[in-house]
């Protein structure tokens, strides 16, 4: 049998503020069911990679495939790379779910009306059919009752379920987490991780960038340490976390543990 | 003395205070619509998308209404296509000329309102639009408009008042709203300041009622409860 295609696959991905270098060339491959986690200091360009990857920010160099298929890319005149076919990256970004530190809830809809909003637009559902769907995930992110809230009548803690509800909506192939509970009162961070935790047991295939070092201890496949926009350290999180080469990697574990 | 006259003449009064409202209503509604396209285009990170808006909006902005509405009323009439056109027997009613003008006028503001209501929304609820795959124009449509409409209301309340107050400008080109109408009663009884001041408080109460239904609007749409979040 042919090796599987993996579900995600970044190739030399560059990206720079000016002068300033964020990325300087990050390769990283996701099979299914791989549980990536992406640790480093602030400004390694944990985020920027995220945002990257469904062009949220545009890179300036590199490929992004999606189970085998390559975004489309074009040098724009500010020397970016753009999405060179619209229909492409939108339908590429709806298989590549992502989950914002802020949650990014639309304040003027109920729970409910946030969930079903790209279901109905993008995927095309009917709105019963949407409906159905984001009961499901609402109860499966145990915030069932809040349905017809909005959502500046929920904790952070459910705000940030709901947002991931949102996103599971869609179904998509591969979930993007750029600091899920890093906006979160310490309370509600262990109800959003455990929501985390179940995806990664049903084998969802996740990108996680995050600060919570025991959280991604449990539940990587595998861990990736970005030092000044490159991949400093990757491998189990057994060997990332307790031996690691890098001198830099080291110092990074210890002061976190 | 003053409800004498008040009753006397309530009838006119009536009559004046609905063109008021009429010109207000289709106004602001008409202004609206234009102000759309034109608040979108302003809006833009491209230049030359948002440089013909600005154009419109400092020219309408910029002048006083009252020289809009005299160019509109005297000025059109001086070109032979307009007065052959098939619009003209609208163009030549001072009614028409009125609510062109004060359409024209009002759609610059509330160009500019909307501007300021779609830069106000946070980047990350558009990201979070676009993130779930929807295009430029869904995410316009589904998101940023409503979201827009939420954040503007209250200015835009504001600007339906003033319109309300600026109609009685109309009263210039032979019109008569509340304020024509208050004068040409004026003319016949000579009770100046009684007859004003009866404009005044009805200028008022029109105003009053309106605040009142955007009120109920904003709840509504709970205004107040997507800011500042």
């Amino acid at each position: 049998m042919a090796l599987a295609t993996p579900a995600l696959e970044i190739r030399n991905l560059h990206k720079r503020y000016g002068e300033l270098e964020v990325l300087k060339g990050i390769s990283l491959t996701a099979r299914d069911g791989d549980v990536i986690s992406i640790l480093g200091s602030s400004g390694s360009g944990k985020s920027t990679l995220l945002r990257c990857i469904n062009l949220l920010e545009n890179p300036h160099e590199g490929q992004i495939l999606v189970a085998g298929e390559e975004l489309k890319l074009k040098k724009a005149k500010n020397g970016e790379l753009v999405a060179a076919d619209g229909k492409q990256i939108n339908r590429m970004r709806s298989e590549l779910g992502f989950v914002f530190q802020n949650f990014n809830l639309w304040p003027h809809m109920t729970i409910l009306d946030n969930i079903i909003e790209a279901p109905r637009r993008v995927l095309g559902q009917s709105k019963a059919e949407a409906i159905e769907v984001a009961e499901a995930l609402l109860a499966k992110v145990g915030i069932a009752e809040k349905r017809h809230a909005y959502p500046s009548e929920l904790s952070g803690g459910q705000q940030q379920r709901a947002a991931i509800a949102r996103t599971l909506a869609m179904q998509p192939k591969v979930i993007l987490f750029d600091e899920p509970t890093s906006a979160l009162d310490p309370e509600m961070v262990q109800e959003v991780l455990s929501v985390i935790r179940a995806l990664a047991e049903e084998g969802r295939t996740m990108l996680l960038v995050t600060h919570e070092m025991g959280f991604a201890r449990q539940v990587s496949s595998q861990v990736v340490f970005l030092h000044q926009g490159l991949i400093e350290e990757q491998g189990s999180p057994e060997q990332v976390f307790d031996n690691p080469v890098s001198a830099r990697c080291k110092q990074f574990m210890s002061s976190n543990r | 003395m003053l409800l004498e006259l008040f009753i006397k003449w309530l009838p006119k009064l009536i009559q004046g205070a609905t063109l008021t409202l009429e010109l207000t209503a289709l106004s602001v509604i008409a202004g609206l619509i234009v102000a759309i396209p034109l608040g979108i285009a302003r809006s833009s990170s491209l230049w030359y998308v948002r440089s013909l808006p600005y154009a419109y909006i400092f020219f309408f902005r910029g002048t006083p209404l009252l020289i809009q509405l005299f160019l509109v009323y005297y000025g059109l009439s001086q070109f032979d296509v307009v007065r052959e056109s098939v619009l003209w027997p609208y163009l030549r009613s001072p009614f028409w000329c009125a609510v062109i003008t004060m359409t024209l006028h009002t759609a610059a503001y509330i160009a500019e309102i909307l501007r300021g209501a779609i830069q106000a929304i946070p980047p990350g609820e558009i990201e979070a639009a676009r993130a779930l795959g929807m295009s430029r124009f869904k995410t316009l449509v589904h998101i940023v408009l409503p979201r827009a409409a939420r954040i503007g209301l209250p200015a835009y309340s504001n600007e339906v008042i003033l319109m309300l107050k600026a109609s009685s400008l109309a009263s210039t080109v032979t019109l008569l709203e509340l304020t024509g109408m208050t004068r040409t009663i004026i003319s016949r009884t000579y009770q100046t300041v009684d007859m004003f001041l009866i404009a005044g408080v009805i200028y008022l109460v029109m105003s009053f009622v309106l605040i009142q239904g955007f009120k109920l609007l904003e709840r509504w749409l709970r205004v107040d409860a997507c800011q500042g979040r």
